[in-house]
């Protein structure tokens, strides 16, 4: 099935229907990933793939139009070429890879058995993938999230400020429509107590900063649709979302220097308590609500940038 | 205390100061900040270097992890000059960003540009400092994504599709490091390089291993623009901000570089990467087409800036023709000429901000008279063009010279004389500028123009003042330069 979507958007011309088909390629991945245990990746690829993504590219797709232009240029061979030879070269080096879920494989072996044997010891938290990314792993961690501060500055950058964009003044999308009106007030509540039990709960189950950023951005955005950006910006104004985006970078690296004063190395949380287990604790709920705040920032701020751009009401997709 | 975690230091400084950069909104207040960053990043690298040199490898647990579990900074003589390199070309160029971004960036935009710069030098140090494969990944992306955004703001409209050019390149050499990385961490169950070199030896065989070191050295080739896959850096280098282009030139290629040897000779160690792996010859064919193909290009540019950018494929092609040499003085002379290369681009890049800053362009008619009317700026041009022919007293002439030994020793006399016919083309594209300069008379508004504003004759002096001087006083350079070849080869410390 992933293949056939894959497919299908390399031949569609209508790009509506290519980003539906996008959706449905995450929706499908993530099912995939649960299917092969990774709970907390299928979390991040169903409310980033599926939902927030789509809704940029709708955004996108309203700004310019709906239909590719043709081109009539000769399909070049070169693309074909690289993407034959790479597509070998992984066959190739797929035919010496140990067998899916073998356990004498490398990957069981070495790294592994220590996290799954150890961590609820040394971090005291059932949630392995959580022990791993927010502490082992932690550095990554950070960088990834100032990679995300970097994506949203890039944002910033390309599509002007936010707050010093000449028009605003639009009516309210679809504040007319009683019943999305009725029904988004009830639901965004439950989005944001949602977002916040994933963001802390991320620890015992499946979650963590992360998605909890994006089902929150998600809300907001929800809401943006509805009653329209300048209501929106009424809610958080972006030069808010501004310093919020640097505020998660903050918190996390904070977290980590924090340790360091006390006289640990970087991010070392054993130094934050007086019970290392309680310092990892600590740490990693500072650190996942480091993430959250970066992430709910930047997703909020890339769709604000979007939408502002755009003269006319985008809504007729739904 | 602080001693002690200078490794963590020298990446999570100016990854704190980013945002806080962005938050301060005034252009002028982000690069105080930035400026002080790049100076506190430079002593560190200058005691990481020393702390090196004088007893050895650094290795530092992020999080108190011991690796592999964790990740760990692991610093030795060739990444400790590495860092030195980017540090120090940071906080130079910063020197003179404040005149010219104030001049080529909207006001409202500057503070951007000062974060990004900032998330570029900490992608940058990050990638070259750590000890582990997948960190470096992710360094990557910071600084890959940081430098589209400051290509980005280039004035001309071609930024931005110069931009989205390197962006799609550079996210598709990124994937295919993550691939290879990945590949090898199928292999290996780890993903910290010296368990990863240590674990590799026995899997020479195993075809996943193999896959996954093609991934990585086409990755890799992308990120350092090794031809033919260079066709992304002229535009790059031609349409970002003067500053950008100089900071760019000078440290973005020399830390993919730096990859590249830390893949090859440290974590596939050199039997598997020149002996199972047919790499020696293709990196040499590569090498000399980039030596020759870049310096015929940049001989028919207009535009100054893309000159020096395809002269920059052409010296990438000397730095990997070392490499593919896999001798101590073949690496040596790679080694050697990261850092030269980036005194001579940096300088040359500054310099042709100065040119932007007072006559608004940088193509060849441009320069026309600009040899009376800016005879400092032109005098830097002159000399960094020397370096870059390798005339004797200054760098390029010791990293090239260190380069045809490294030939002979092999025997390869044919190369030397190819390394000596590439510097005659290099010759043919620094004429043009000179001609331009001292031999042609400028016309009308441009015969008034003044000589640039201290601020940016200064540190392009001390780039290219330092061609001069370490073109002269060799110790240092080619001391650390054998040092971190010999412990790239294994050889001794």
């Amino acid at each position: 099935m992933l293949a056939a979507t894959a497919l299908s958007v390399v031949f569609m011309r209508d790009l509506f229907t290519i980003v539906m088909l996008f959706g449905i390629y995450s929706l499908l991945s993530a099912g995939f990933f649960v299917d092969m245990d990774a709970v907390d990746v299928a979390l991040t690829e169903a409310a980033v793939g599926a939902g927030v993504t789509t809704m940029l590219m709708l955004g996108t797709l309203a700004l310019t139009s709906r239909k590719e232009k043709a081109h009539r240029k000769p399909a070049s061979m070169l693309p074909l070429a690289v993407v034959t030879i790479t597509g070998l070269v992984l066959i190739y080096g797929t035919l010496d890879m140990p067998y899916l879920g073998d356990p004498e494989a490398p990957v069981h072996q070495h790294v592994a058995p220590r996290y799954i044997e150890q961590s609820y010891d040394e971090i005291g938290l059932p949630n392995i993938v959580t022990s791993v990314l927010a502490s082992y792993r932690g550095f990554d961690t950070l960088g990834e999230v100032v990679v995300i501060f970097t994506a949203g500055l890039g944002v910033l950058t390309l599509l002007g400020l936010s707050g010093d964009s000449p028009h605003r003044a639009r009516p309210a999308a679809m504040a007319h429509h009683l019943v999305l009106r009725v029904i988004t007030r009830a639901l965004i509540p439950l989005i944001l107590i949602y977002a916040l039990y994933i963001q802390f709960h991320g620890d015992y189950g499946p979650g963590g900063g992360f998605q909890a950023g994006v089902i929150f951005g998600a809300a907001i955005i929800l809401y943006t649709l509805i009653f329209g950006l300048t209501k929106a910006e009424r809610v958080i104004a972006p030069l808010f979302l501004r310093y919020m985006m640097g505020a998660g970078v903050l918190i996390f690296a904070g977290t980590g220097v924090l340790a360091l004063l006390l006289g640990g190395n970087f991010l070392d949380y054993d130094y934050l308590a007086h019970d290392p287990l309680h310092g990892q604790h600590y740490g990693i709920l500072a650190v996942e609500f480091g993430v959250g705040v970066t992430v709910t920032a930047v997703i909020i701020s890339i769709f604000f940038n979007f939408t502002g751009r755009g003269d006319q009401p985008k809504e007729e997709e739904r | 205390m602080i001693a002690s975690n200078l490794p963590a230091l020298q990446v999570v400084i100016p990854l704190l100061s980013a945002p806080l950069a962005l938050m301060l909104r005034r252009g002028t207040h982000s690069w105080v900040l930035a400026q002080l960053v790049c100076i506190a990043a430079l002593a560190i690298s200058i005691n990481l270097l020393q702390t090196v040199l004088a007893t050895g490898p650094i290795s530092y647990e992020m999080g108190g992890w011991a690796p592999p579990w964790g990740i760990e900074y692991y610093v030795d003589a060739v990444n400790a000059f590495v860092l030195l390199i980017v540090s120090g070309i940071g906080t130079i160029v910063m020197l003179a960003a404040r005149t010219s971004v104030a001049k080529e960036i909207a006001g409202d935009k500057q503070s951007l540009f000062y974060t990004a710069y900032l998330l570029c030098l900490t992608g940058l140090l990050g990638i070259t400092i750590t000890g582990d494969a997948f960190n470096i990944f992710v360094f990557l992306e910071i600084s890959s994504l940081s430098t589209y955004i400051l290509i980005s703001l280039g004035r001309d409209r071609r930024a931005l599709t110069a931009a989205f050019q390197y962006l799609i390149m550079g996210t598709i050499g990124a994937t295919f490091i993550l691939i290879g990385v990945g590949m090898l961490y199928m292999s290996t169950g780890t993903l910290n390089i010296l368990d990863l070199a240590e674990r590799l030896q026995p899997l020479s065989d195993s075809r996943t291993v193999q896959a996954g070191f093609a991934f990585v050295a086409v990755g890799v080739s992308l990120k350092l623009a090794l031809f033919p896959l260079h066709l992304w850096l002229p535009n790059a280098y031609a349409y970002a901000p003067s500053i950008a282009s100089a900071f760019l030139a000078a440290t973005a290629t020399k830390v993919a570089v730096y990859v590249m040897l830390r893949f090859f000779f440290t974590v596939f160690g050199v039997d598997f990467s020149f002996e199972v792996m047919p790499l020696g010859i293709i990196l040499a064919i590569l090498a000399i087409l980039a030596i020759f193909v870049g310096s015929a290009v940049a001989i028919f540019q207009d535009n100054v800036k893309r000159l020096l950018a395809y002269s920059s494929v052409a010296q990438i092609g000397y730095m990997i023709l070392g490499i593919s040499f896999a001798t101590v003085t073949g690496l040596t002379a790679a080694i050697l000429h990261l850092f030269n290369h980036a005194l001579m681009k940096g300088g040359l890049f500054l310099a042709l901000a100065a040119v932007f800053y007072r006559t608004g362009g940088v193509s060849v008619a441009h320069f026309r008279g600009l040899g009376k009317t800016m005879p400092w700026t032109m005098f830097a041009v002159v000399i960094g063009g020397l370096s870059l022919i390798g005339v004797p007293l200054t760098v390029g002439f010791v990293s090239k010279w260190y380069l045809v030994l490294g030939a002979l020793e092999l025997g390869y006399w044919w190369i030397a004389l190819l390394v000596l016919a590439g510097s005659l083309l290099a010759v043919i594209y620094v004429w043009k500028l000179v001609e331009a300069a001292y031999f042609q008379t400028a016309e009308g508004d441009a015969a008034s123009v003044r000589e640039a504003p201290l601020s940016l004759l200064v540190p392009a002096w001390i780039l290219i003042g330092a061609n001069i001087y370490f073109g002269i006083d060799t110790s240092l350079t080619t001391g650390v330069a054998r040092t971190a070849a010999a412990s790239l080869l294994g050889i001794g410390g």
